[in-house]
């Protein structure tokens, strides 16, 4: 498929000008949002409890940044790089397997391990 | 119909990333019905809105397959121009794959804007699954009165004060309307029961000709509830009536969940900030007034379902 002609590429850089970029502002690589972070505007964050979980996967369907990673069927773990903190996983949890955490408690408490060490 | 472990097992089409606001209803609907759509190939078509201008941040999109955006007003008309190329290049023997064509827009973007163009693009019979997001104001440009909003909501344009109690009308029936383009699939739904979301949107994908669904995607920044509240608020909005889940298959209306009991519109305005002047002392008949109207809905769609039109027992 042609993408354009001459100097134009197919992949956008934030420092290309304006005539390297793609005809008509078109992007070419689907799902490259994934590769922009949103985790950085939580402030809560969603732990998963592994005894309590059962795999309903109600979590996965009512994640609405798609964070829930499902595997085979079963509760794989957060994608903590995309994860905005909702809190949305932990409310329609039934089995209470999932616990939002402050982010600044963390914070604090790798502090205090760094102390120690 | 497939079981979430199943259903978790297909390709995620709408990825993160996107700069949706944290516990945003659009993302949730949107994997609802992507997912919906395993086995086809799709083009997705979105009306500006704040899906939109979420998703598609120059150079990302969110989106896994084939995206296009043109205009505020004409979501319905771009996707149905696309459906028409592409069944003209199969015909000439240039694209061989099958595909579906899904236009989304929110409320602004289809109740009011963008109304004629979905009008015309189900008369003319595409091929196509217009998927309206109502949260029932517009959004994203800061909360402002659409035809979706209840009435006595505030918004940034019908603020609630001395003078109004915030929105004077009655809010527009949008999937009555596109009910009667009669067209072969028209359907509301709401995301705390996926399985109708599922149900609804793979039976508007195998449906040949123009299918429409309604679905009530609430907004926790224009709503003002908690926001990990979504999947109740939503329920409180079939309870109490104020958004029946039904369908209309070729003409035939079917209401696909009626309420045990009699819930009052109360108990859905009330965890809601936009509705919170509503509660203070002499303001109990524009409540009253609320709740006369979502029963005459009610009565009139369980007679246009050919149910017995009476309110649930209190």
């Amino acid at each position: 498929m042609n993408f354009g002609s001459g100097t134009r590429t197919r992949v956008v850089k934030a420092d290309m000008k304006w005539y390297e970029l793609t005809k008509a502002g078109n992007i070419y690589e689907p799902g490259n949002a994934n590769s922009y972070e949103t985790g950085d505007w939580r402030s809560i964050r969603p732990v998963w409890i592994e005894d309590r979980c059962i795999h309903c996967l109600f979590c996965w369907r009512y994640c609405p940044d798609a964070s829930v990673i499902a595997k085979d069927g079963k509760f794989e773990k957060f994608d903590y790089k995309h994860c905005k903190g909702c809190g949305i996983c932990a409310k329609v949890c039934p089995r209470n397997a999932i616990d939002m955490i402050s982010e600044d408690e963390i914070e604090k408490a790798k502090e205090a391990n760094k102390d120690e060490n | 119909m497939a079981t979430l472990k199943e259903l978790s097992k297909v390709e995620e089409r709408f990825v993160g990333g996107h700069r949706l606001c944290a516990g945003c209803g659009h993302g949730i609907t949107v994997r609802m019905i992507l997912n919906a759509a395993e086995g086809y190939n799709v083009v997705v078509g979105c009306a500006t809105g704040c899906l939109e201008v979420a998703s598609t941040i120059y150079p990302y999109t969110a989106w896994k397959c084939s995206f296009i955006h043109n205009a505020f007003e004409n979501a319905g008309a771009t996707i149905s121009g696309v459906e028409a190329a592409y069944k003209a290049l199969k015909r000439r023997g240039k694209v061989n794959e099958e595909f579906k064509f899904i236009a989304f827009g929110g409320d602004g973007g289809t109740y009011d804007i963008g109304l004629q163009s979905l009008s015309g693009a189900m008369e003319r019979g595409h091929n196509m699954v217009y998927v309206c997001l109502d949260n029932e104001a517009y959004m994203n440009t800061g909360i402002q009165r659409s035809s979706a909003t209840p009435t006595g909501a505030d918004t940034t344009t019908s603020p609630a004060g001395k003078v109004i109690p915030g929105k004077q009308q009655p809010r527009k029936d949008l999937t009555a309307i596109m009910a009667a383009h009669n067209i072969p699939y028209v359907a509301q739904t709401a995301i705390h029961n996926w399985q109708d979301v599922h149900k609804k949107a793979r039976k508007a994908l195998e449906v040949e000709g123009p299918a429409f669904i309604n679905v009530l995607s609430p907004c926790p920044r224009g709503w003002r509830y908690n926001t990990p509240d979504i999947v109740e608020i939503t329920k409180l909005a079939v309870e109490t009536r104020f958004w029946p889940l039904f369908e209309v298959e070729n003409g035939k209306w079917k209401l696909n969940y009626k309420p045990k009991k009699y819930v009052p519109i109360e108990e859905f305005l009330k965890p809601q900030g936009r509705f919170r002047h509503l509660f203070k002392p002499g303001n109990e008949h524009l409540i009253k007034a609320l709740q006369e109207e979502v029963d005459n809905r009610w009565l009139a769609l369980l007679e246009r379902c050919g149910e017995t039109p009476e309110l649930p027992p209190r």
